[in-house]
């Protein structure tokens, strides 16, 4: 059998496949907090709580409304949005000319509410969502036995990645979304609602770590405390990425979800920490991150 | 210095004044026998024992009449966090400020040693009913503890020993990087071992994960016919439900649970779960007295008990009646006097409480039921055999336990 630094090519090839899955996962979460913060300049630290909230009204407009799971990847993020939507009208505007602490500290809060209360309905053990008929069973890709839905987890968040990406920096409304923040009173004055863009930014990042909730659901338990325990990993992403560049935010949540996986062959203890190491060794080299513009 | 010596001379009067207090104390301390109940209340152990607990704690109270021969009975209630920390100063301040006469609950092993340290150093009494580790009664034991439902030996044992006897016998552990899985893995290394299988390969995860599929992958390369999960709670589920995916059952390996419990395969659901076997104190459906005490549960609380649950209602009751029977809540007279009654009643058969302060019991094989076989939500378990309670728990010959003579 071929071997790669004393492990078997085959269960090399499986751990890169896997660490391409997670690393989707890391990029579609970071990013949403990287158009938040590049727009807004808002630490979303309620990130976490979005992608569990999207898990669960994905589990539970199943279990009482009947409602399946291709409807819940357009419904979750929708409900979830406006709801994001919301707490900017309500809350973080209020804030906005302070300082990017209160930003912080105000969705920090609001993460532990919403995760507390719900921990009070349904406790932590989580429930299970049943993966979709279509998507059952697996390839058999000679390497590894790879599941067909995390295949389709990796298709759809990187053509969901691509699209933002797109959507931002190639079209009149992300034209307008960057203006918009660079010079807010001179956008303004060309007639462009600046509070509505802003308002819509923020709904729009929090629906995509709402979509990343229903991909996760059938993968994960579906709990309350699914969000926080990712949250941290998904911010070391941002830094490492650069905090607000898009096209950042994507590869370094490819790369360290590749990193992740190597790691977890050839030194499993070290798996959790692999990530803060890299964004140490970023911090040191390059401050601003690897794709950050600030120098 | 006259100020310091004044502080001096009325500490000393304050102190002698409280030794003559407690010496000329009623038997009934302060006239109420107080009890502390201390669990993770909302962490990753809250399903476990948590809310359940002192609810079970509660029904065990209002079952005894709510007094002790006239004396009221208090029950005070913490979140421990999972935090040693929170722990420690909490049932610091019980015995303290409050004079609590008993802790109960005790989940997280970490938390479980802090806060009986403290009440070793206090002379108090501790009833540990959620902790899995076989050293709270091995070198951490105690005069001053018991440890009720279950530990990790019976559980390692049980299920490890039925495995390999059944044919599966070579292992591939997954272990929780940390005291607990580290012991655990030692414990079924040993029965694997000597029941005549192998370990083939493991691997040591950090605490917690949510992402096991890299882990199942290197499972399923490693070609053993058993695959053996050393971790617990969120990180036990996460295994199965990884291991699901990926077909692990289906090309023909199979799994251990080794520290399983009711709520994480009601969580995980039947699909997931079938066939697994495991270990377990107690299972509500086990037989009439049983299933009573589980409907009237669940009446309170809308799920069905677990063993812990359970064993906290029947240590709580064992130690009413012992305070009860001597006419005194003296935590050292009540522990002594625990441990001189055998325990029978709807949780515990068979049970004792050993000089180490292992309260041993029967102990029940259990293997999850297939969907088709289930008639309910909660119609989980199938029990498969019963281990005797003197086998299932480690022999007193080879504990390390100060209070053994070895």
């Amino acid at each position: 059998m071929t071997m790669i630094f004393g492990v078997p090519l085959a269960v090399f090839m499986g751990q890169l496949m896997l660490g391409l899955i997670n690393g989707a996962f890391y990029a579609l979460l970071s990013l949403g907090l990287a158009v938040i913060f590049g727009l807004l300049k808002i630490v979303n630290f309620a990130h976490g709580a979005m992608y569990m909230l999207g898990a669960f009204v994905t589990l539970l407009s199943m279990r009482y409304l009947g409602i399946n799971y291709w409807a819940a990847l357009i419904i979750a993020p929708l409900v979830v949005g406006l709801f994001g939507m919301l707490i900017e009208r309500v809350l973080l505007r209020r804030i906005a000319h302070l300082d990017h602490l209160y930003g912080l500290l105000l969705t920090f809060g609001l993460a532990l509410i919403f995760e507390g209360s719900l921990v009070n309905f349904f406790g932590v053990s989580g429930a299970r969502y049943p993966t979709p008929e279509a998507l059952q069973g697996g390839f058999q890709l000679g390497f590894m036995f790879l599941p067909v839905y995390r295949a389709w987890v990796l298709g759809a968040a990187l053509v969901v990645c691509l699209l933002t990406w797109y959507m931002i920096e190639r079209t009149r409304l992300g034209a307008y979304l960057r203006a918009g923040t660079e010079n807010p009173a001179l956008m303004q004055a060309f007639g462009v609602n600046v509070p509505l863009l802003i308002t819509l930014t923020y709904g729009f990042g929090v629906a995509l770590a709402a979509f990343a909730g229903v991909l996760a659901a059938p993968l994960y338990p579906v709990s309350p405390t699914m969000g926080s325990s990712l949250l941290i990993v998904v911010f070391a992403v941002v830094v490492i990425g650069g905090m607000g560049s898009i096209i950042g935010a994507v590869l370094t949540g490819l790369g360290m979800g590749l990193i992740e996986g190597l790691t977890k062959v050839y030194y499993p203890e070290a798996a959790n920490t692999v990530i803060f190491l890299v964004m140490i060794l970023v911090l040191l080299m390059r401050p601003a991150g690897l794709f950050g513009k600030e120098a | 210095m006259t100020f310091n010596k004044k502080i001096l001379t009325r500490s000393i009067a304050v102190a002698a004044a409280a030794l003559l207090a407690s010496v000329a104390q009623a038997e009934m301390s302060d006239n109420e026998v107080r009890i502390g109940y201390l669990a993770d209340m909302s962490g990753t152990y809250r399903d476990l024992a948590g809310p359940g607990g002192l609810e079970a704690l509660k029904m065990a109270v209002e079952d005894f009449g709510g007094s002790v021969n006239g004396t009221p009975i208090e029950i005070f209630s913490a979140d421990d966090r999972n935090s040693a920390d929170v722990g420690a100063s909490t049932v610091r301040e019980w015995i303290d400020q409050r004079n609590v006469d008993m802790v109960a609950g005790l989940v997280a092993t970490s938390v479980a040693l802090a806060a009986l340290k403290v009440i070793e150093d206090k002379n108090s009494l501790g009833i540990v009913s959620a902790s899995a580790a076989s050293s709270i009664t091995n070198e951490h034991c105690a005069p001053t503890h018991v440890h009720w439902v279950y530990d990790t030996y019976p559980m390692a044992n049980g299920t490890a020993k039925a495995i390999v006897d059944q044919g599966g016998d070579s292992w591939f552990l997954l272990t929780a990087d940390y005291a607990f899985g580290h012991a655990l893995e030692e414990d079924v290394t040993e029965v694997v071992e000597e029941s005549g299988g192998t370990i083939v390969d493991s691997v040591r995860h950090p605490f917690p994960t949510s992402d096991f599929s890299s882990y199942i992958l290197q499972a399923q390369g490693s070609g053993a016919k058993i695959v053996g999960l050393a971790n617990a709670g969120a990180d036990t589920v996460n295994a199965i439900n990884t291991a699901s995916q990926f077909g692990l059952v289906e090309s023909g390996q199979q799994l251990a649970g080794l520290i399983v419990f009711l709520n994480d395969v009601y969580a995980m659901g039947l699909d997931a779960t079938q066939g697994l076997l495991l270990t377990t104190g107690w299972y509500w459906n086990m037989d009439d007295e049983s299933r009573a005490w589980a409907e009237r549960y669940y009446e309170r609380m809308g799920s069905m008990p677990g063993m812990v649950h359970a064993g906290i209602y029947s240590s709580t009751t064992h130690y009413l009646n012992t305070v009860a029977e001597l006419g005194s809540d003296d935590p050292v007279a009540v522990r002594a006097a625990m441990a001189e009654k055998p325990i029978n009643d709807f949780f515990a058969r068979n049970g004792r409480i050993r000089e180490d302060g292992r309260m041993v019991h029967d102990m029940y094989l259990a293997q999850v039921k297939s969907p088709e076989d289930s008639t309910h939500e909660w119609d989980l378990y199938e029990i498969l055999s019963t281990i005797p309670a003197e086998e299932a728990y480690r022999p007193l010959a080879e504990s390390q336990c100060k209070l053994v003579n070895n």
